[in-house]
């Protein structure tokens, strides 16, 4: 039921999570949530509380840890018509999952020409800060992105996670559904009925004429920072959240493209064979020979990420170096140098863990 | 005393396992046209397991397979026409060409599909099983797979889950001894297949001789226990492949010491086997009968994939997504 003022009720972005799964389980018998952890105490940060109390231990369940197979047993019960969703406390693991996911899920429609579907969510939270290390942060939408038949979408604002998971939900299809663990906290507007966030459809959260930031997941709210010391500056930055990467709104980047001319994409991953290097190039074979353009991308370095906070800091885009490249996008490298004391963002100083 | 009710059964096993053989050497025949441009792997010498399993099931049970799925999916009552067509990569068949072989599916009766990854299906299996379970919808689960299968690990979290949720599933373990040209024994550590289900708490049982007398009686059993709530069953079932691990030839020159095992197991083929019984119960003239229905059948089936187009170039995009 929605109350008067829904359209300006506050959550943060696990309620709102959480909120999405607990209205699609109670508007739909046959879905339900399985992962590890799930029921447990903490219920995966607060996203899964309570479910099996309200709908049954057969709708909130624990797993071994066996994430080929559990992937394969999510498959097979969406097969049968269920709507599962399955959770994974980091992303890492998905890697576990590959077969299932690309062998198996991915080709069920096509290989059998529409005799099944496979309506299955696969939840994938990518870990930071606070000593992660090398094996639970790790982003791997691009591996995804790679596949037909799977859809992959990584929203940012509360609103729009509590819509592309109903989407996910209702989708027929699998679904990589990418989720920032440093986003978990952030605030914002949800209304209260359920509602869906179409995939393919990228958010232009602000506008500018001098450049254009592409910014996925995480890293949509350091853009976010960037804009506002660009600004400072007198630079105007357009930051695109794409939103769902596979289907991909190219249309909605490449327009932005074509009044800015300047494009920097910023990926929450590593940049070789990444979402930065499709998108680039889905953007220079719509323009080229129409329009020029200059870009950059910015992204994870070239290593494993470390696990002590000093080498870590350097590892990711910030506000600050984000805005560096944009500035340098709109002058030139011999543009003045510009000078911005880093500034620690509060989600990632802020989190302690333990996980 | 003869059972009608068994001895109906049995001729419909006969059937089945005729069908099998037929069409399989059919495929062989037809091999050199190369009409079917992709990879075989045929059970011709393996018909009795799934044909045995088959007999028990209902068109409410589903069946997983694997890409020597050609067995399975005709046990289980596969349209024949869908497969020949499909072998033929036209538009008539079971995936208007785009799964071939490897890839057989006839939702109708319950056939979901077999894969190509070895192993890959049996947790589909088992989470098509969960659904069953907790719907609480009729009908039982029966996941074939060869004996290499159990090298994976897929398939030892797919038993645990299995027992831990007390699944209407039956695992039915096809062991033909050979991974390509692997011999189990270069493979398997610990005291054999069964263990490998008991270790999960799911009862096991190997026969062994490939006959499908035996088969029948040991499926019988198992999918009885499954159907009124015992959760899992494993059958591990001795057989032989008589041809190749993929496409028609004849392999003896590269299975070590497989001469005498393959005449030994030619020496027992349970399709004359069969045959041979049924002409002492039916007669031989209702067991040429069936066999002429089949081969009926099968040369339309030839016919209808002969005839059937292949699928326009626009179908390319079909079905990436479901809608």
């Amino acid at each position: 039921m929605s109350s008067p003022n829904s359209d300006e009720r506050v959550l943060t972005y696990a309620q709102a999570i959480a909120e999405a799964i607990q209205q699609e389980m109670a508007r739909d018998p046959d879905v339900f949530v399985m992962g590890q952890g799930v029921d447990d105490a903490k219920g995966m940060y607060g996203t899964t509380l309570g479910l099996h109390e309200e709908f049954g231990a057969d709708r909130n369940f624990d797993v071994p840890l066996a994430e080929d197979a559990m992937t394969g047993i999510g498959i097979g019960a969406a097969l049968a018509g269920l709507r599962p969703i399955q959770v994974h406390q980091r992303m890492d693991f998905l890697l576990l999952c590959m077969n299932q996911l690309v062998n198996m899920a991915a080709k069920q429609s096509y290989m059998f020409s529409g005799a099944h579907a496979v309506p299955l969510v696969v939840r994938a939270v990518i870990g930071r800060s606070w000593g992660q290390g090398a094996q639970h942060s790790q982003a791997f939408h691009s591996y995804f992105m790679h596949v037909p038949g799977l859809k992959v979408v990584a929203p940012t604002t509360p609103h729009d996670v509590k819509g592309c998971l109903i989407a996910a939900i209702r989708d027929n299809n699998p679904v990589v559904f990418v989720e920032h663990r440093m986003l978990y906290g952030f605030k914002g507007i949800v209304p209260e009925e359920a509602y869906e966030v179409p995939f393919g459809q990228a958010r232009r959260l602000t506008a500018g004429s001098d450049v254009t930031i592409v910014a996925i997941s995480h890293m949509v709210v350091e853009a976010l920072r960037a804009g506002h010391l660009l600004a400072e500056r007198g630079i105007g930055a357009e930051v695109i959240d794409p939103v769902s990467l596979a289907p991909l709104d190219i249309a909605t980047i490449a327009a932005s493209v074509r009044r800015t001319r300047r494009l920097l994409v910023v990926d929450n991953g590593w940049l070789s064979c990444g979402a930065s290097a499709e998108i680039v190039s889905q953007v220079v074979e719509r323009l080229q020979g129409e329009s020029t353009f200059r870009v950059k991308r910015l992204g994870y370095l070239a290593t494993p990420c470390p696990t002590t906070r000093p080498l870590e800091q350097i590892f990711y885009p910030t506000s600050r170096s984000i805005a560096l490249a944009a500035h340098e996008l709109v002058h030139g490298a011999g543009a003045p140098t510009w000078t911005i004391a880093q500034d620690d963002p509060r989600e990632i100083v802020e989190f302690k863990g333990p996980f | 005393m003869l059972n009608p009710d068994f001895e109906t059964t049995v001729t419909s096993v006969y059937r089945t396992m005729y069908l099998i053989r037929r069409v399989e050497q059919e495929i062989i025949r037809l091999y050199p046209t190369d009409k079917i441009k992709s990879p075989v792997h045929l059970s011709i010498g393996q018909e009795a397991v799934a044909a045995a399993v088959c007999a028990h099931l209902t068109v409410r049970d589903v069946v997983f397979a694997t890409y020597r799925g050609h067995a399975a999916y005709l046990a289980k009552g596969g349209d024949l026409n869908a497969m020949m067509a499909e072998l033929y990569g036209k538009a008539g068949g079971c995936a208007r060409g785009k799964g071939g072989s490897m890839h057989l599916v006839d939702a109708s009766v319950g056939m979901v599909g077999t894969s190509a990854i070895v192993a890959s299906a049996i947790p589909q299996a088992v989470g098509y099983a969960f659904a069953k379970k907790v719907r609480k919808r009729p009908g039982i689960v029966v996941n074939f797979f060869g004996e290499g299968a159990t090298d994976e690990g897929a398939f030892h979290e797919s038993m645990n889950f299995a027992a831990l949720k007390a699944l209407p599933i039956l695992f039915v373990c096809e062991n033909n001894s050979y991974a390509i040209y692997s011999r189990v024994e270069d493979r398997l550590a610990g005291p054999g297949l069964c263990a490998r289900a008991e270790a999960y708490g799911i009862p096991a049982r190997r026969i062994e001789g490939g006959g499908v007398l035996d088969l029948l009686d040991a499926a019988a059993e198992a999918i009885g226990a499954i159907r009124v709530g015992s959760g899992p069953r494993f059958l591990e079932c001795e057989t032989y492949r008589w041809h190749d691990h993929v496409g028609p030839g004849d392999d003896r020159q590269y299975r070590t010491g497989c001469e005498a095992e393959l005449d030994s197991w030619i020496a027992t083929d349970q399709v004359a086997a069969l045959a041979e019984r049924l002409d002492r119960t039916i007669g031989e003239a209702a067991r040429r009968a069936v066999e002429q229905a089949v081969e009926i059948a099968l040369a339309a089936a030839i016919d209808f994939a002969e005839d059937s187009p292949y699928p326009p170039e626009q179908e390319i995009f079909d079905h990436v997504f479901a809608q």
